[in-house]
């Protein structure tokens, strides 16, 4: 089977982030980069399938040139072939149209894709969207916040699994087919000395898709306000277990 | 006319779906609008949507009762929104109605900006939205002909009108959904035990400072006094001692509870966009320069195997004396 992977380079998780002086953009000049936590989970979910069912892993990225950094990390751990489509607009709509439209020049090609696997939201600006934007222009079923991905003994649909609010729900999808996967479908493997050194030399080729913007604009970027008051501390060790049981009694939790 | 998607919480109008309400009826007043509400649910919402001033209740009908696609249903309510003639479509930013609500300004091609806190109306809509759970928020200007917006749960007061009027209900039977490409529900297990993460009032979470999955023994005992849930940080579910689906943070579940007691959880980023939004924390740990006991409201310094069956130990003692004083 056909998979391809759409992943976004996302700065790499850890303290506060700092902005750039008009506020309209994270400052990136310190900053690492990584691929965003959803979506390494769909790249390795990917190489699995492949593994299982044969065929080819092949992994896209919208954004700046830099993102082939990405995409060879994700060729590390196993996909056959990169596509950079560079663009410079980060809106929902403008991401959505990008990726819709290098889909259909890679698919004009070569046949379509059986399953696209992107990430539920993005580990920054977190739309939501994009996934089954691609889907509804692409005119192919789409399930998000998948956690268990399956094909059918007949390799012609595919039963995708997630959490609800009530409980597990699991959706069959005739393929070729789109999903929107969640952390906790699979542990992501390390890639390994031998996949980096292959991922050096594997294909990556770029595209560049014009597509207008969207509707929504970001205007400026801001940080969250700080909780400004004073940790209390109930005590130490064992010994404060007393302090702690008033605080659940207030609390109306014993 | 602003269109609210109202979510059914067991036959009910769901707590974030009625600030949905009391935001479009704020907007909706300053652009001399009525407010209408569309639902996929049954239960009878009508005197609840009265208390918000909306107007008209559409229920959407059609193969929707349980075993609907997600792709069926955005369509639907694309297609409500097209032929009622909506400016502006909002619902609450929980994962059920972030997906309706992608779906259908994907069919009706519009921009939508999901999970915002404050929201003004205009010719364009001026909003601040949370970007990667809460580390950032994004200032953003939305356009076009009908604007899509999902709320953040709690972001707004659900407050009711003064005057609340009559609710008329009207029927709508979506025309272009049968050619539709969708999946199909297939199967659903309802888990039903115990409280949810999501929802708990109170959860004892674990991270790094618990050390096994045998130590979580202690926070379960804990969290089945005070009648809650076991969360924990990813380092606990990338170690194997919880299932990813008690994770707690940006890639896990974002919390509500009124205490969060976090237990040997240091609070990266990605654990405190989690756990935020409770209204009280606690936090154990024998760092006192852990950044979590720096950003919580309480803090005990210590070993968490030490204090946990200590705190258990008293709590069931004090359940006792209030049982014996009753």
């Amino acid at each position: 089977m056909k998979v391809l992977v759409c992943i976004k380079r996302v700065p790499a998780p850890g303290g506060k982030l700092s902005l750039t002086e008009d506020g309209t953009d994270i400052d990136t000049r310190h900053l690492g980069f990584t691929i965003g936590p959803h979506e390494e989970c769909a790249v390795e979910e990917a190489v699995r399938l492949v593994a299982e069912h044969g065929g080819q892993v092949t992994v896209l990225s919208a954004g700046p040139p830099e993102v082939e950094e990405q995409l060879r990390y994700a060729m590390s751990m196993g996909a056959n072939a990169g596509v950079l489509v560079e663009q410079s607009a980060q809106d929902p709509e403008a991401t959505a149209r990008a990726l819709a439209e290098a889909i259909g020049t890679l698919e004009s090609e070569d046949g379509p894709f059986d399953l696209v696997l992107l990430g539920n939201e993005s580990a920054d600006a977190g739309n939501y969207q994009v996934g089954v934007r691609v889907a509804c222009s692409l005119g192919r079923p789409v399930v998000g916040g998948v956690k268990g991905v399956e094909v059918g003994a007949e390799g012609t649909d595919v039963f995708l699994r997630r959490e609800s609010a009530e409980g597990i729900e699991v959706y069959q999808a005739p393929l070729p087919a789109i999903t929107a996967v969640k952390e906790g479908l699979n542990l992501p493997r390390y890639p390994s000395i031998q996949g980096r050194l292959r991922a050096k030399k594997g294909p990556v080729r770029t595209l560049r898709p014009e597509v207008p913007q969207g509707g929504l604009r970001t205007v400026r970027l801001r940080q969250p306000p700080e909780k400004s008051k004073e940790t209390v501390v109930l005590g130490y060790g064992a010994d404060a277990a007393d302090s702690v049981v008033d605080l659940l009694v207030e609390k109306g939790m014993v | 006319m602003l269109l609210v998607l109202v979510e059914d919480d067991s036959g009910a109008v769901s707590g974030a779906s009625r600030e949905a309400l009391a935001l479009a009826h704020e907007l909706a007043t300053k652009l001399d609008v009525p407010v209408h509400a569309a639902t996929f649910g049954t239960g009878e919402f009508t005197t609840t949507l009265s208390a918000h001033g909306a107007s008209v209740l559409h229920r959407i009908e059609g193969p929707f009762a349980d075993d609907c696609s997600p792709e069926v249903r955005g369509a639907a309510l694309g297609e409500l929104i097209r032929s009622a003639g909506a400016t502006g479509v909002l619902a609450a930013g929980s994962e059920w109605g972030n997906e309706i609500m992608a779906h259908a300004a994907a069919r009706t091609g519009e921009a939508f900006a999901s999970n915002c806190v404050e929201v003004d109306a205009g010719r364009e809509w001026s909003l601040t939205r949370v970007r990667g759970g809460g580390m950032l928020l994004e200032e953003a200007e939305l356009s076009g002909a009908v604007k899509f917006v999902s709320l953040v749960p709690g972001s707004v007061e659900p407050t009711e009108v003064t005057a609340p009027g009559e609710v008329a209900t009207e029927s709508f039977v979506p025309e272009h959904v049968d050619d539709l490409v969708h999946s199909k529900l297939v199967e659903r297990t309802t888990s039903g035990t115990g409280a949810s993460l999501a929802t708990a009032r109170v959860i004892v979470s674990g991270g790094r400072g618990v050390g096994s999955a045998e130590g979580f023994a202690s926070l379960e005992e804990l969290a089945g006094l005070l009648g809650g849930a076991v969360g924990c940080s990813r380092v606990a579910t990338n170690s194997g001692w919880r299932p990813h689906s008690d994770q707690v943070g940006l890639t896990g579940t974002k919390i509500a509870a009124d205490l969060y007691i976090a237990c040997g959880i240091s609070g990266a980023t990605q654990h405190w966009v989690g756990c935020m939004g409770a209204k009280s924390i606690l936090a154990v740990n024998t760092d006192p320069e852990a950044p979590l006991v720096s950003r919580a409201d309480y803090a005990v310094i210590g070993d968490i195997h030490q204090i946990l069956p200590a705190v258990v130990e008293r709590a069931r003692e004090r359940k006792k004396e209030v049982q014996g004083a009753v």
